[in-house]
């Protein structure tokens, strides 16, 4: 349903081959796919227009009209456009000037997910040596105070309740949250539909009195065009200076997060991700907008492979493929961490150009699990050396493993070709493979 | 009825504002039935969060409706805006509930923050207001209070409660409460579920073990297992990936659209109409429990306008 920018924009382009140049008229068709990619993206079209035009005007120049790749060159002035619009305002989180304690306060919509990413914000600056308590001034939801409660014992820190009036919760917590010697005051706020004009004056009223360092947005990924309206009414009605987007894990494109900063102006602090308290990422907008434009998440995919890499073994691995040692041991071990990276069909998603063509279809794990059967069918004998596999042997690996003779033949060339692509890599240069290109 | 009607209207406000005034107007400024109108009419569609296909698609088929009709004046088009949005939605009606053998057993479903919990407890009130039995199952042990929240909702409601500790098994406490229903004749039992984002897969594998530990529960003792996907209006394209990935895990028999009041789109609702045959049974248009209503296609539409 959502295929990515670039096979749109390849797509449009496609069509021109042979006809020379590229008009002006070419350039409108193609900015035409990217109002569409954007759009559903969640980008708000307001937004999207206004976005466009900039980009029109630059691709009109020479650069893309004179290029032989007119596509990718529209879409590297598209992508650094973003970048810019999402982290020319980026900046670390503000601290009150000691002995002052630091005040944030949090706002948002109901279920954006603010007390949870109180919790991630009190749990991150526990961690960097600070003393955060909470506050739970959200008096409207049943048991909001409750999953404060809860969040501040998982995490170890105090929560301040009350009861009656938010903004006198608010002050006598920040009161005696100081008294306790607090550094950190995380203030948690009722969430409410922005037309509620009632709540939004209880908030703005909440601010004076409190007059927190931050006020903090928490904004959902998963908005719509609505992103733009609910952002622009806090920061009208209350006054926003930063924004934590929550619900990152997902696989909404977040065009919201480009709404809400083109909107309000305001920088993107960090981000949600997951539900558990240690879910809170600082932002990086190169990220961001590789998401928008459905670019896959090569970092990401980096970090992730990172995460799970254990050093040694790949230093062992190393010195084997150089004396093209490889066998099934080190062929199972591969499995294994590539298991580790989490469901394949997601770690495939990240891939630049991979995640659409495998969109929809059911990356079989089975198959993995099939193989690994086999390879722990073989004595440790055969998995050092494999070329004594015959004809009784692989009979033996099958039945023991509950598979055919041909998966077996099937894994041990699979395994011949991957052993003989790896000899190629270890002697520099990989023949016969494309050179690896960048999207743009 | 003119109340329910009243109050479906004062909750769409902030849609209407949107999909009706701003079409009104320009529709009013008897403008030529041209390229430019329909684009403006696709623009306005997208506005509201029907997405780029749907928008697209409906604006042609107003289009050719126009032309079918002969209609020249653009004070006329918005009839056929309204006549084809119904027959959007009309097609993908839900199928009356079977009722014949109790309890119903309802499971809700989605992603964080929808508004889960609140719509057990407002549909609850519904039920016990019909004077029907409710019992709830505080099946979301992973949330924080998330139990609490809903004994709250119980004790409002007078509903009765099964519940299990924080962090216990989800199915097991599915299981518990359709035997509870059982034992004690309960007509209505409605589970509550942890918000889960439809991209991971093992909380989505979760939702099938609950969705089997029901039925077994269900069993030979009668009964009948559906499911709502609770979905937030504010939400984006994302909704039908959401509505997609759900349906894989867990048969998605039907839909309930929170927090209408509060955003200015309700667009969604015929995206997810169109492209999923996944009917709307509930639309939340307000705070009370009285909001929550049961969606009537026509009556929607109408209400978008006036």
């Amino acid at each position: 349903m959502f295929s990515n920018l670039s096979d749109r924009l390849d797509g449009v382009f496609k069509t021109l081959r042979g006809h020379g140049k590229i008009t002006e008229a070419n350039v409108k068709d193609a900015l035409k796919q990217v109002r569409r990619a954007l759009l559903e993206a969640d980008v708000n079209y307001k937004v999207v227009k206004s976005f466009l035009e900039d980009v029109q005007t630059e691709s009109m120049g020479d650069k893309v009209l004179q290029s032989v790749t007119p596509g990718q060159q529209m879409i590297k002035i598209i992508y650094d456009k973003m970048v810019d619009l999402l982290g020319g305002q980026h900046r670390p989180v503000r601290f009150a000037k000691s002995p002052q304690p630091t005040i944030w306060m949090v706002v948002g919509l109901q279920g954006s997910g603010k007390t949870t990413t109180c919790g991630k914000l009190a749990l991150h600056f526990k961690k960097a040596g600070r003393n955060p308590h909470m506050i739970a001034a959200d008096l409207q939801r049943p048991a909001a105070i409750e999953q404060l409660k809860t969040l501040g014992q998982q995490v170890g820190v105090d929560v301040h309740t009350g009861t009656g009036n938010p903004v006198d919760v608010a002050i006598n917590g920040v009161k005696t949250a100081t008294d306790a010697g607090a550094d950190l005051i995380i203030l948690d706020t009722a969430g409410r539909l922005h037309i509620d004009d009632q709540l939004m004056g209880e908030v703005s009223s909440v601010k004076e009195k409190v007059e927190p360092t931050e006020t903090i947005f928490v904004a959902d990924a998963l908005t719509g065009q609505d992103a733009v309206t609910s952002a622009s009414s806090f920061a009208e009605r209350v006054g926003i200076d930063g924004v934590i987007f929550t619900k990152i894990d997902g696989d909404a494109r977040g065009g919201a997060a480009l709404s809400v900063v083109k909107a309000t102006g305001v920088p993107i602090l960090f981000v949600g991700t997951g539900e558990k308290l240690d879910g809170l990422e600082p932002f990086h907008p190169d990220r961001m907008v590789s998401r928008i434009l459905g670019m896959g998440d090569v970092v990401s995919l980096v970090e992730k492979a990172q995460e799970n890499f254990d050093e040694e073994n790949a230093a062992a691995l190393e010195d084997k493929l150089r004396k093209a040692q490889f066998d099934f041991e080190d062929f199972y071990e591969q499995l294994q961490q590539l298991k580790k990276m989490g469901p394949l069909e997601s770690v495939l998603g990240m891939i630049p150009g991979v995640g659409k063509q495998l969109k929809g279809m059911q990356v079989d794990e089975r198959a993995q699990g099939r193989m690994e059967a086999m390879i722990l069918s073989m004595t440790p004998y055969e998995r050092r050396h494999p070329e004594v596999l015959n004809g009784s042997r692989r009979m033996r690996i099958a039945k023991g493993s509950g598979n055919t003779i041909q998966d077996v033949n099937r894994l041990l060339k699979q395994f011949q070709m991957m052993k003989k692509m790896i000899k190629q890599m270890s002697k520099g240069g990989m023949k016969g493979m494309p050179k690896m290109q960048f999207p743009f | 009825m003119r109340e329910f009607f009243g109050r479906l209207k004062r909750g769409l406000t902030k849609t209407k504002q949107r999909f009706g005034t701003e079409l009104q107007e320009t529709l009013n400024q008897g403008v030529p039935l041209d390229d430019e109108l329909f684009e403006e009419i696709e623009t306005i569609l997208i506005s509201a969060d029907c997405g780029v296909e749907v928008a697209e698609e409906l604006s042609v088929k107003v289009r050719e409706r126009c032309e079918r009709e002969g209609v020249s004046k653009s004070t006329d088009v918005l009839e056929r805006i309204k006549a084809e949005m119904v027959e959007f939605l009309v097609a993908n009606r839900a199928a009356p509930v079977d009722n014949t053998t109790p309890p119903d057993v309802v499971l809700f479903v989605g992603v964080n923050g929808v508004g889960k919990t609140t719509s057990i407890g407002k549909i609850g009130s519904h039920y016990h207001e019909a004077g029907e039995t409710v019992v709830f199952a505080a099946a979301d042990t992973f949330r924080a209070a998330a139990g609490e929240q809903l004994e709250i909702w119980a004790e409002r409601v007078g509903a009765r409660i099964v519940r299990s500790t924080h962090g216990g098994d989800p199915a097991a406490v599915a299981f518990d409460a359709v035997k509870a229903a059982h034992s004690r004749g309960t007509q209505h039992v409605l589970i509550d579920t942890a918000g889960r984002l439809q991209s991971k897969s093992n909380l989505m594998a979760e939702l099938s073990k609950i969705g089997r530990s029901v039925n077994k529960a269900i069993g030979d003792h009668g009964g009948h297992l559906r499911c709502l996907l609770v979905m937030d209006a504010t939400t984006g394209q994302n909704g039908l990936l959401q509505a997609m990935e759900f349906t894989k895990a867990i048969n998605v028999n039907g839909i309930v659209l929170t927090k209408l009041d509060g955003t200015a789109k309700g667009g969604i609702v015929l995206a997810i109409a169109h492209q999923l045959q996944i009917p709307v049974e509930w639309i939340g248009v307000g705070e009370t429990a009285a909001d929550l209503q049961s969606f009537e296609p026509a009556e929607f539409v109408q209400a978008l306008f006036e």
